[in-house]
């Protein structure tokens, strides 16, 4: 513990806390968007089939090409998720930038991304913690994430935990 | 070829699944995810996070590896239900990241075979870097 009571917590944060944000919405998924991140995501090997064969993909139990489930259809927006708003994201007292890391998360799948799906999501701030760490006073901040596809079918939930320090 | 719900018993292990990572990899990551954050793309910015070896790679990318791992275990019948990590050590440039796993109950539900397992991704030492857990339906 240090001897000054330092937060990074803002006032934003306190108001935001539990309140689902408003939803945003990403391009339509294609499946050329699927092939890359498929591509990347296994490189240098070649992806499974499933992921941008379309015969083969008739033939499996999905019937057609499937995104791989961490996907993320909310690359290359032009508009930015409310939740990186400044003050969301906490802020050091003295004003210098703080530094943030991805601190893990657990997402749970619903039903498949496809081609042609335009995907919607929504989140909203769930808790925070602050302690001293390696880098020094560091704050944890748990967020709930929410993807329907156009039908209003759940694609994911994700609840996922910034580093900030 | 995938595993069958019937060969898989408490205690299999998950196939081992490995990557080299570096820049080509990040890179490759950074342009699907647009993830361009300078402490993954320039060693000076990896350096001023607090990493002296430079830049480090992405836990996002670790997390795929582990869903491909897991796809790859299951085969495309097969369905990832739930996947959860924590990034716990930094992926240094150059390492060779192992997918590992172990599964830790199996079940039938309302039909549904499903399987549940702890997994993590080492690193070139041995390290575990992302422990986490996994759920599949077979």
């Amino acid at each position: 513990m240090s001897d000054t009571e330092v937060s990074y917590v803002t006032a934003e944060m306190h108001k935001a806390k539990g309140v689902w944000g408003s939803s945003r919405t990403a391009y339509p998924i294609t499946d050329t968007d699927i092939r890359r991140w498929a591509m990347a995501t296994y490189y240098p090997e070649r992806p499974p089939r499933v992921y941008w064969d379309t015969e083969y993909a008739k033939t499996t139990k999905y019937g057609g090409i499937i995104a791989p489930p961490d996907f993320n259809p909310f690359a290359w927006s032009l508009e930015r998720p409310a939740a990186m708003a400044r003050g969301l994201s906490g802020a050091r007292p003295d004003g210098k930038p703080l530094t943030g890391m991805n601190g893990g998360q657990t997402d749970t799948y619903g039903v498949p991304m496809r081609p042609g799906d335009v995907i919607s999501a929504r989140s909203r701030l769930v808790d925070w913690e602050e302690r001293e760490g390696r880098l020094g006073h560091t704050m944890y901040v748990r967020t709930e994430i929410e993807w329907r596809n156009q039908r209003d079918e759940l694609v994911k939930t994700r609840m996922s935990i910034a580093i900030r320090y | 070829m995938s595993i069958t719900f019937d060969e898989i018993e408490i205690g299999t292990k998950l196939p081992t699944w490995s990557r080299k990572t570096s820049f080509a990899e990040w890179n490759r990551y950074a342009a699907v995810n647009e993830e361009f954050v300078p402490f993954h793309m320039d060693d000076e910015a990896g350096r001023r996070a607090g990493n002296e070896q430079g830049a480090f790679g992405m836990g996002n990318l670790r997390y795929a590896y582990i869903v491909n791992a897991l796809h790859d275990w299951i085969g495309d019948e097969g369905r990832v239900q739930e996947v959860g990590c924590q990034y716990r050590a930094i992926n240094q440039k150059d390492d060779v990241l192992t997918v590992v796993g172990e599964v830790t109950d199996k079940s039938t539900i309302d039909g549904k075979n499903v399987v549940r397992l702890d997994v993590n991704v080492v690193n070139s030492s041995g390290e575990p870097t992302c422990p986490g857990h996994a759920v599949v339906e077979l």
